[in-house]
């Protein structure tokens, strides 16, 4: 159904079958994470804290009249993912959690993007980037059984695909990779930085390779686009991982960075490159950062887009066909 | 000149690139959890038919086309030249064969057409989507055959020729489909 062109809006866009299947893999997942020890959790939706990264838009809320509890020259916003919350709980002492909930982001809209969409996330104390991947696998095969997830680094993919080392290619490179792969993109890519032609042959050229066959973990990012995963090695490289299943990117996962100093240059950072886009400056202190200064524990974090695995669990081609009311209905 | 950012980018948007006018055919929101937005579009040239493939990134623009589709009327052919009336202001316009395109094939005096208007200037036109049409020269019909999957060319009165039953015969009025160009059914009058 196209948006907005239809009387039949108050309607739900997934039929029934599929929200009982949606029930059985909610059901599915707190089973999975009640069999490992995982304690289900449940932190704020609306902060005063926000994930402060160069490509996602959180969402303002106004209070008018409530500022109770929050620092009154603060705006709130609703999440983009729940990670501050629960690594607060890490930082106070949390072993293994988990938590379904909701997070929001501005202006993503397409048929793999929903507004206002479901997150798996869980942490775990001690785990090291190759066990929060097996985790992740494990996760998967219990959700989707397509078997456990095969493993392979981004340099490989890249080379595999692309053609180029993404640590090393400079953007000239690049550029000429994504012509000789006939990506056309537009005059304004004219001053795209190297992160933005990784991220364009990533999608375009890679992406759709990935986890055609069995499901797929990749690992080890640039270290431009480490966000909250540590960096270690020559060249510095992100210990963050993602899932692929039939193209379609499903889970983000880091070795979380525990270095306050380190995110609060990120922070900083983010907004500088935010700003010269013409975004909204963000703020950069958070309680998060104040839970950091306290200590938080060695760990691996990984969100699972909840939809996603609806979607392709149910054979379905966009998140409308599994969910009760998209963004358009909402 | 009004313009459209890529949150305004859809199926159906008319935009102009290069001087040209396009029609977005198809618009995907493309993002990688941790990188930039992307919008891979397919855009149609209106003047040229060709199909543009392009990735713009978020926040990107685009011009909007003054296009606008009006009621015309065909009113008659001249040689290489079609003439055709805006039904609500009755301002003639003159359209050359590479304009007029696959229509010709369909157009009868008098018949209402809509018309695409880019800086006021036309650029293509469309007949309805059924059009009733003489037959005006084809092979004697074969007696006593009603089958469909018979068939055989037959001229009809603009000129153009088409794929008919073989059971149909000279003067007949036939509909067709002027999207695909395929026989419908016969009329009788």
């Amino acid at each position: 159904m196209e948006p907005g062109d239809s009387s039949d809006d108050c309607l739900p866009t997934a039929d029934w079958a599929r929200l009982r299947l949606r029930a059985d893999l909610l059901a599915r997942t707190r089973s999975f994470f009640e069999k490992r020890g995982f304690l289900e959790v449940e932190t704020p939706l609306l902060s005063a804290d926000v994930v402060v990264d160069r490509y996602l838009e959180p969402i303002a809320v106004s209070t008018p009249d409530d500022h109770s509890g929050v620092r009154p020259d603060r705006t709130l916003w609703l999440q983009t993912s729940p990670e501050f919350g629960m690594k607060r709980l890490m930082a106070a002492g949390g072993e293994a959690i988990y938590q379904i909930t909701r997070a929001f982001r501005g202006g993503e809209v397409g048929p793999l993007h929903n507004r206002e969409f479901t997150i798996v996330e869980w942490y775990r104390r001690g785990h090291t980037m190759a066990e929060g991947m097996q985790c992740l696998s494990d996760l998967s095969e219990a959700l989707l059984q397509r078997g456990p997830a095969e493993q392979t680094s981004y340099a490989e993919v890249f080379e595999a695909h692309v053609g180029v080392c993404p640590h090393r290619a400079t953007t000239l490179q690049l550029r000429e990779a994504a012509a000789r792969h006939g990506v056309h993109v537009s005059d304004s890519f004219g001053d795209a930085d190297r992160d933005n032609w990784l991220n364009v042959l990533l999608a375009q050229v890679v992406e759709p390779h990935l986890g055609a066959v069995r499901p797929t973990i990749v690992h080890g990012y640039p270290a431009s686009q480490a966000a909250l995963a540590q960096v270690t090695g020559d060249p510095p490289i992100a210990e963050r991982f993602e899932l692929y299943v039939r193209g379609i990117e499903l889970a983000n996962g880091y070795h979380e960075l525990t270095d306050a100093a380190v995110l609060r240059e990120r922070n900083r950072l983010a907004n500088q490159q935010r700003v010269a886009e013409g975004k909204r400056q963000l703020p950069e202190e958070s309680r998060l950062l104040a839970a950091m200064e306290r200590g938080l524990p060695d760990c691996t974090g990984v969100a699972l887009g909840f939809d996603r695995v609806v979607m392709l669990a149910a054979g379905a081609k966009r998140l409308s066909d599994i969910m009760a009311f998209p963004s358009d209905r909402a | 000149m009004a313009s459209y950012s890529t949150s305004d980018f859809r199926k159906g948007l008319k935009v102009q690139i290069d001087g040209d006018p396009y029609l977005m055919v198809e618009c995907n929101f493309v993002k990688p959890g941790k990188g930039n937005a992307l919008y891979k579009c397919k855009l149609r040239n209106l003047l040229r038919g060709t199909i543009l493939d392009r990735t713009y990134k978020g926040g990107d623009s685009l011009e909007a086309a003054d296009v606008t589709e009006i009621g015309a009327q065909y009113l008659y052919g001249q040689q290489d030249t079609f003439v055709f009336m805006d039904k609500s202001s009755f301002e003639q316009y003159e359209l050359t064969k590479d304009q007029v395109d696959e229509a010709w094939k369909y157009l009868k005096e008098g018949m209402d057409c809509q018309m695409v208007l880019f800086n006021n200037n036309p650029i293509s036109v469309t007949p309805p989507n059924h059009v009733v049409l003489k037959v005006e020269y084809c092979e004697p019909a074969v007696r006593g055959n009603t089958a469909t999957n018979l068939t055989k060319p037959v001229t009809l009165e603009t000129g153009a020729e088409i794929t008919c039953p073989a059971f149909i015969e000279l003067g007949e009025m036939i509909k067709v489909d002027t999207r695909t160009g395929e026989y419908l059914e016969r009329v009788r009058s």
